[in-house]
């Protein structure tokens, strides 16, 4: 009884926030509703028996990356003005209905779901289970990710690089 | 924990609703760190999906994915974000419909 109230609230807060993650200007109030999105999954992600995951969710996601967009907004200053300077009427039409249509989309697939749940394995989603899949089963793409990560780094100092606006013919 | 707290077509109907709020948000905004930020959504949404597939069908692999994806996300925020600040330097605004040439 209890997990299904923490289902329920943990769902609406996500939602809710997600709302208001695509309407308010503001975007470090944005920022803000979006780690709350996240963390709410997390509390999901823990009734799916991913402990190790919801942990990552909160530690890297909510943690890193969302303060990583709350840098850069606050890096860039915008002017309230600058928020969003010139909103299209029609492009908003155009959004609710594919939305619409997609949800209807969704609904028509998951209606159609019937899968039977298997009992979880002693220890599923724990960071041993998780570390075993990552160093056997998926060892290669986990050595990768090391590579894309350290592209990522390098790409970042390249292109956030200030560079002088003179061309190799000239200099 | 072997029974789900409430029925499996309830995860996957959030898995959908941020997941259309991730596109919405994208079609709909016109600020670039907000569509960004509706992109993160929708990989949430997708790790979601991932995760309760992975625990129905009592399969660690579903998990691993899920790592995967947060690490790209964590890749593709960095560097949208530095192409923004570098946007933001050249044109003085992140409006995307300002965006309209190729070349730096």
């Amino acid at each position: 009884m209890l997990n299904v109230i923490v289902f329920w609230v943990a769902a609406f807060a996500a939602v809710s926030a997600a709302i208001r993650v695509i309407t308010i200007r503001n975007p470090i109030t944005c920022v803000l509703h979006l780690i709350v999105t996240l963390i709410a999954l997390a509390v999901i992600f823990l009734q799916l028996s991913a402990e190790f995951i919801a942990l990552l969710q909160v530690i890297i996601y909510a943690g890193a990356i969302m303060v990583l967009f709350l840098f850069i907004v606050m890096l860039l200053n915008l002017k309230r003005d600058e928020f969003e300077p010139n909103p299209l009427r029609g492009i908003r039409v155009v959004g609710l209905l594919v939305g619409a249509s997609l949800l209807a989309e969704f609904a028509v697939i998951f209606a159609g779901t019937d899968a039977s749940l298997q009992p979880a394995s002693a220890g599923f989603g724990s960071v041993e289970s998780v570390g075993r899949a990552f160093f056997g089963d998926y060892l290669f793409a986990f050595e990768l990710t090391s590579i894309l990560l350290l592209a990522a780094a390098l790409a970042v100092v390249v292109i956030a690089k200030e560079r002088k606006l003179v061309h190799l013919e000239e200099s | 924990m072997t029974q789900l707290p409430v029925p499996l077509e309830n995860y996957l109907i959030l898995a959908g609703i941020l997941f259309v709020l991730g596109v919405v948000g994208v079609i709909v905004r016109r600020n670039a760190i907000i569509i960004l930020m509706s992109v993160e959504l929708m990989l949430n949404a997708s790790n979601l999906l991932l995760l309760v597939f992975a625990r129905i069908y009592n399969d660690i692999g579903g998990q691993a994915m899920v790592f995967f994806v947060l690490t790209v996300a964590a890749a593709e925020a960095a560097v949208g974000l530095a192409i923004l600040v570098s946007v933001y330097r050249r044109k003085g605004s992140i409006n995307v419909d300002g965006l309209n040439v190729l070349k730096g």
